[in-house]
């Protein structure tokens, strides 16, 4: 906000640095640079006084030393004598796994809470603002130890299940909800389960040639294919037949009960499905609102006039109504994906063995490197964000309205 | 013709028909029930689910809730009175009200300290949530920060009165050299409070807190709820100021100041709270000079302020962009400088549209403040994971603790976050 005066005439003076609109910002960034690089030194030497009173440097070499502590949920292979890098990756992965667990059940909270918010039913519409406020209001730190205590207070442990009548059963014979996690089946790949694999793939992708083909033959020729019926076939029939043709190569594991504990099928760790859960039923009441919004922006008249085209009311949404409000979610949609991310880092309340816990928890406290790892800590977190951001920022031009 | 009529047709009605009542199901709760809870057969799904969604939560805790006990001092003394009977054991906060509200090691006989600083509290917000308040009232707010210090830390009486001292010069002078120019004013308000400061330090002798009328409480003894409330409340309060400075800082021409804000500001927003909480304990400390040692509880205030000054700039910057371009051009043309035009037009249009997304800011920093917990200090989730489910007498009371917690955030948040949409109907002032 400059003020636009009169270049004033003669030679350069002194006080023109101070006073002159086109040199005075000059004047003030150079202070602003001054004071900056007189903090940092400050701060640095201080740093570099204090490490050399307490005898320490700054050094990555931990990260190749075996890191020397078990990790009870892993997805890569992991033991205890594996580096403190490798830790860190076995981190990594678990936040990815459960950031991505926990945006895809947000997400379907979110939709359907914020849509029977706006029904006409009462009792359903009150009993979502009520999911809404409550879930809002309430810290997720503390959802996460309510859900936590739940799942190591409440579920049986695993002597519940043996004997004649045991007092708990799995669902379904299938699932068991014990205190030390939740066993699920695990797929068993037999020979030729690769053939199902890349079937199944192809029927996907055979799907979404299908509805592209009949879209461009409904706006060459005007023919309207059925949509419904056609996808739901390509998908199913030929996995489906290709499976029994191969003799149901895929089979299940079931988890079963042997000695003290269940054995065979996933165990999926109390504190993954705790900090899962919280996570997205939290997120998911943020979500509800926005989708709440993002259907209110549009306005009735956008509704009325589809109808007026004759338009039936499913078309409505899905080809009025829905591209606009998504334009108005999907941003604070991505912003809310980005929190569920960062509030992972919670995980090392419950114990669950993120980023946070193995290389800022454990791997700190046992070598002692705090800067190391939380510059390290910093950068994973400022890495995955500045992606997310990229990701809306090309979302947000692509969708952006554009104005002649 | 009317003799042909009575004659020709045997019957005619000589008074209206009284209307008769609309039929049943199109009156009263019925015809509200048919429209609002089973309009189409997917609803009355819907509604006979949820009905029996809210018959479950209720038959699960509300006979649970009746049956509480109050009056142990344990929990097995708690089983022993409800005699199998599946019963709540509230005694554990009737017992232990003291850690979970605001008290870690603090001297049992000094409660009213903090008790009167959270009644004083009161009085000092009320000016600034209601501007139609008297504006007189603003001077409780200015002395609250002061008088709170020294009824929750103690020590000799010096301290506050110094600081104060410093403001107070620091305005003085601020409002003798504003006339002239805003950043003379500015800087030299600074540099007076600063001045005043270390000649009071020097003054005061360093055994000043022996002796004093109220006695001396440590940082690490405050706890419980009362450690989150200062928390929200201190760093929401140094983190606006900041926010301003961060968001005009980030609107600037001047490349180098823009840069620097956006950066700051960038990298804040892109870490979880919790690892500033861990810079806050284990590193911070290495960037203080040799020999000083400085309270985990001021660092902590650091790390929050900072973070939530990222958020409150972000909030403020919108509030900037809002605005129409009308207004800074019609600044400029009143010949206002930057300063002025900023202070007395910009700002307060922008901050009244940005007002009450500050205030939901602010309820989500005061949510975050449980996680310091994980650093352990002894907040209101610390005390309860800590000491109170680790005691003997009370370990295995979950939910009453957890309902606990639950609930006076839940007041809270929930009430703050009304004032905000109440505030923003009020604010609304333009006629759209």
């Amino acid at each position: 906000m400059t003020t636009i005066t009169d270049p004033p005439q003669g030679a350069f003076r002194l006080s023109m640095l101070l006073n002159d609109t086109r040199y005075r910002s000059y004047t003030f960034q150079f202070i602003a640079l001054v004071a900056l690089i007189a903090a940092f030194a400050f701060l640095g030497s201080n740093l570099f006084s204090n490490l050399a009173a307490a005898g320490l440097n700054i050094s990555y070499q931990f990260l190749g030393s075996p890191a020397g502590y078990d990790i009870n949920q892993t997805l890569v292979e992991y033991t205890s004598q594996s580096t403190n890098a490798r830790a860190a990756l076995v981190g990594v992965l678990n936040t990815m796994l459960v950031a991505f667990l926990a945006c895809v059940t947000a997400t379907i909270f979110g939709v359907i809470a914020g849509v029977l918010r706006l029904s006409n039913n009462w009792l359903v519409s009150k009993l979502m603002s009520f999911y809404v406020e409550i879930f809002r209001n309430i810290p997720v730190l503390i959802w996460i130890i309510i859900i936590f205590t739940i799942m190591i207070a409440v579920l049986p442990g695993p002597r519940a299940f043996r004997g004649d009548e045991p007092e708990a059963s799995m669902v379904l014979n299938a699932i068991a909800f014990t205190n030390r996690g939740v066993y699920i089946p695990a797929p068993v790949w037999g020979p030729g389960s690769m053939v199902v694999v890349i079937t199944f793939l192809l029927s996907i992708m055979g799907v979404f040639a299908y509805r592209r083909y009949a879209t461009k033959l409904l706006y060459d020729t005007g023919r309207l294919l059925p949509m419904g019926w056609p996808s739901l076939a390509i998908f199913f029939v030929p996995t489906l037949l290709v499976y029994f043709i191969m003799g149901m190569p895929v089979g299940l594991e079931y988890p079963e009960l042997k000695g003290f504990n269940f054995a065979g099928g996933i165990k999926v760790g109390g504190p993954l499905i705790a900090l899962w859960f919280a996570l997205s039923i939290y997120t998911g009441a943020f979500i509800a609102e926005n989708v709440r919004a993002g259907i209110q922006a549009i306005s009735k008249g956008q509704t009325e006039a589809a109808g007026a085209l004759g338009l039936r009311s499913g078309r409505i949404m899905n080809l009025v109504v829905l591209p606009q409000a998504l334009r108005v979610i999907i941003p604070p949609l991505i912003s809310q994906y980005l929190n569920i991310t960062k509030n992972s880092s919670l995980a090392i309340a419950v114990g669950y063995a993120d980023i946070t816990a193995t290389l800022g928890g454990i791997t700190l406290n046992q070598t002692g490197r705090a800067i190391e790892c939380v510059l390290l800590l910093m950068l994973f977190y400022l890495t995955i964000s500045l992606c997310i951001s990229a990701i809306m920022n090309v979302y947000n031009n692509s969708v952006k309205l554009k104005e002649r | 013709m009317s003799d042909t009529s009575a004659n020709s047709v045997a019957f005619v009605r000589t008074e209206t028909v009284p209307p008769s009542p609309p039929p049943f199901s199109t009156t009263g709760p019925v015809k509200w029930a048919k429209d609002n809870l089973f309009s189409t057969p997917f609803y009355s799904v819907l509604t006979v689910a949820a009905v029996y969604f809210i018959y479950l939560i209720l038959a699960g805790t509300l006979p649970w809730i009746l049956a509480g006990v109050w009056t142990t001092s344990s929990l097995a003394e708690c089983r022993e009175v409800l005699e199998g009977v599946s019963g709540a054991c509230f005694s554990v906060l009737t017992e232990r009200w003291n850690q979970l509200l605001f008290v870690f090691k603090y001297p049992v006989d000094q409660y009213w300290r903090p008790s009167l600083a959270f009644i004083v509290f009161f009085a000092a917000a009320a000016p600034v949530l209601f501007y139609k308040l008297p504006r007189k009232l603003l001077i409780i707010t200015a002395l609250f920060p002061f008088v709170a210090y020294y009824l929750i830390w103690g020590g000799t009486i010096w301290t506050p009165i110094l600081a104060m001292a410093g403001v107070v010069a620091g305005y003085v002078v601020y409002s003798r050299l504003v006339a002239g120019s805003f950043a003379a004013g500015f800087f030299g308000g600074i540099a007076a409070a600063i001045v005043v400061w270390t000649i009071g330090g020097w003054i005061i002798p360093d055994n000043a807190n022996e002796g004093a009328w109220l006695a001396a409480v440590p940082s690490r003894d405050l706890g419980g709820f009362m450690l989150n409330m200062m928390l929200g409340v201190t760093c929401v309060s140094l983190s606006v100021p900041l926010g301003i400075a961060l968001a005009l800082g980030r609107q600037s021409d001047m490349p180098l100041i823009k840069w620097i804000c956006v950066i700051f500001i960038e990298f804040i927003r892109g870490v979880p709270l919790i690892t500033l909480l861990f810079v806050a304990s284990v590193m911070l400390a290495y960037f203080f000079p040799p020999g000083t040692t400085t309270d985990l509880f001021l660092r902590v205030v650091i790390m929050i302020t900072m973070f939530s000054a990222a958020y409150i700039a972000e909030v403020i910057r919108g509030g900037l962009a809002a605005l129409p371009r009308g207004q800074y051009e019609a600044a400029d043309s009143l010949g206002l400088d930057y300063a002025q035009a900023m202070r007395l037009i910009i700002l307060p249009l922008s901050l009244k549209i940005s007002f009450p997304v500050i205030v939901n800011v602010a309820v989500g920093l005061f949510k975050d403040t449980t996680l310091v917990s994980v650093i352990s200090m002894f907040d209101l989730l610390g005390m309860i994971r800590g000491p109170i489910l680790a005691s003997t007498e009370w370990n295995g009371v979950y939910w009453e603790l957890l309902g606990f917690a639950a609930l006076l955030f839940f007041v809270v948040c929930y009430g703050i976050s009304q004032y905000s949409q109440w505030l923003e109907r009020q604010l609304a002032t333009d006629h759209r």
